[in-house]
């Protein structure tokens, strides 16, 4: 197989200059910047990680009954544990917490039309049927996000974002992803800079919930002004850097990749679909 | 082969006054120029203006004109503008592309835009890391380096462009005296081996003192004195302008204040002072 060309394209012939220059220029990568990944899981291609949670999410979501959500739980749990992520799944289902008591007490006590009653709490009744949906829409709402956090446990943004790249996606699209990524913990940090900057001119951010509600006001202005004059910053800087040449953009990375991933790849998207699109229209019931 | 800026006025878009004003300047291969004024004299604006991002990028009206090599700046696209003229903002946080998870890869940033070989951005990487001596950077984080680690890095990233124009807006704001002095060296060593032109916006007139070849005084969107940089920093109006002479121009005033400008004060111990 020839050796994969940093610039995108493929080489023809492994033996040329072009081919040997390409592997020479590899070689000079510190292993920082290569990042092997340890580990069959982590080996995977990104995009081939992104089909199992994406499908993993579609199944677990349009299959009707039990066995979709429970299949994907048990799926994504087996997968974690392969890729030696099931302790820090924890907290992704701990994340979910605040959304599954909304969805247990809505369903449970409040779902139209139910009358089997199983549970009275003052004028508050929970039926069988509200339980069980309740229960049903728990399970999805935990695959989905343990399938989207076993995704992102065992994924670099900035591989993900390599792999795009190599496969021909738009510098701006990877851009856009990348630094909204990025903007996160970026947003996260000055946040606090603008809390501290006001506490240190005295307002209570601290205390009662009235407080606390007041404080984000002064505290929202200098966020919004601060992002949108840094788009303008940012704009600059980037064309300062020659983001907008025409040229297609050096690959510095290239993951692996191979037949057999690419046919697992269609076999789980394509596979997912169907069995999306059976149950949904009644032809593959489950229980 | 000279980046010229002849009669430029500039006025940004919405705003009521220009923010330069009949500016003639011109920037030569191996030459260094130092701009010092006080704030909001129209520094900043200068610098994007002599990059050619402004108006390209930045919204604006131009006046005069703008050449980079005999090519109105205006003319040019982004990209042929970085790879001619490379521009240091004065907060370098703004300057990194945020997408990157070493300082390498930031470095790699901008000639990977440029579609080079993989080896050549190797090079260029490595040749900027050496140049501001941060090698021991390159496996950072980016986003959590200091100011100073950020402003070197910035800088390393536009000469990794290698571009001919060097326009630099405070590049040592935020280091401390060792980084300055690293900073001035790597500077001087580029206009002079590689022919870099070099137009620099200062705070700090003893980097420039010992630095640049002219030195332009800009206030109110005008240059009002250009000369060789002694000439200028000795100047006395310079004080009058908000800006703070050099060391050595403070100590030679000093010693003329107590009558003791007549001790020999040797030309070396003032360049000591200066450096």
């Amino acid at each position: 197989m020839p050796p994969d060309d940093p610039s995108g394209s493929s080489i023809a012939d492994p033996g040329s200059t072009a081919a040997r220059v390409a592997v020479n220029a590899v070689a000079r990568l510190p292993a920082y910047v290569l990042r092997v990944p340890s580990g069959p899981y982590r080996s995977l291609n990104p995009l081939t990680r992104f089909v199992i949670a994406i499908a993993s999410a579609a199944v677990a979501f349009g299959v009707r009954g039990w066995t979709g959500p429970l299949a994907v739980l048990v799926l994504t749990a087996a997968l974690a544990l392969y890729a030696g992520v099931a302790r820090s799944l924890r907290r992704f289902v701990l994340a979910t917490i605040p959304i599954v008591v909304s969805i247990l007490l809505v369903n449970s006590f409040l779902y139209p039309g139910a009358t089997d009653v199983v549970l009275r709490v003052g004028p508050l009744a929970a039926t069988g049927t509200g339980v069980t949906v309740a229960l049903q829409a728990t399970l999805r709402v935990v695959a989905f996000a343990l399938s989207v956090a076993l995704f992102s446990l065992t994924t670099a943004t900035d591989d993900f974002l390599a792999d795009l790249e190599r496969r021909g996606a738009g510098r701006r699209l990877t851009f856009i992803i990348g630094s909204a990524i990025g903007t996160i913990p970026a947003m996260a940090s000055r946040v606090t800079e603008i809390v501290e900057a006001q506490r240190a001119r005295g307002l209570d951010t601290e205390g009662s919930v009235r407080r606390r509600i007041r404080g984000i006001v002064p505290l929202a202005g200098p966020m919004v002004f601060g992002v949108l004059s840094e788009v303008e910053e940012r704009t600059v800087a980037l064309e300062a850097r020659a983001f907008s040449a025409p040229a297609r953009r050096t690959v510095m990375r290239v993951l692996p990749d191979d037949g057999v991933q690419r046919a697992l790849r269609w076999l789980v998207g394509l596979g997912s679909l169907i069995l999306v699109a059976a149950s949904i229209a009644g032809r593959f019931p489950l229980p | 082969m000279t980046l010229r800026l002849s009669g430029v006025t500039y006025r940004y878009a919405g705003a009521r006054r220009n923010a330069l004003d009949g500016v003639d300047l011109e920037l030569a291969p191996g030459s260094v120029i130092g701009v010092v004024g006080p704030n909001e004299a129209g520094k900043s604006t200068l610098c994007l203006v002599a990059s050619g991002l402004a108006p390209v990028v930045v919204a604006g009206s131009l006046g005069g004109s703008v050449t980079i090599d005999g090519r109105e700046t205006v003319t040019m696209r982004p990209h042929e503008l970085a790879q001619r003229c490379g521009i240091l903002l004065q907060r370098p946080e703004a300057q990194l592309s945020g997408t990157a998870a070493t300082v390498f890869e930031e470095l790699a940033f901008g000639p990977r835009n440029l579609g080079l070989p993989l080896l050549s951005v190797v090079e260029r990487v490595e040749a900027s890391l050496a140049t501001l001596d941060i090698a021991a950077l390159a496996d950072r984080d980016p986003t959590r380096l200091s100011g100073g680690q950020a402003q070197l890095v910035a800088l390393a990233a536009i000469l990794a462009l290698r571009p001919a124009y060097l326009i630099l807006d405070e590049p040592t704001s935020q280091l401390d005296p060792q980084g300055t002095r690293l900073v001035g060296d790597a500077l001087r060593r580029l206009a002079a081996e590689n022919r870099s032109a070099i137009l620099v916006v200062e705070h700090k007139t003893a980097l420039l003192d010992r630095l640049a070849d002219r030195v332009v005084l800009i206030d109110e969107g005008r240059i009002v004195r250009g000369g060789p940089t002694v000439e200028v920093l000795d100047d006395p109006a310079l004080a009058g302008h908000g800006v703070e002479p050099p060391p050595r121009v403070r100590v030679q005033a000093a010693l003329a204040a107590a009558g003791l400008d007549d001790i020999g004060v040797t030309d070396q111990l003032l360049a000591e002072l200066a450096s």
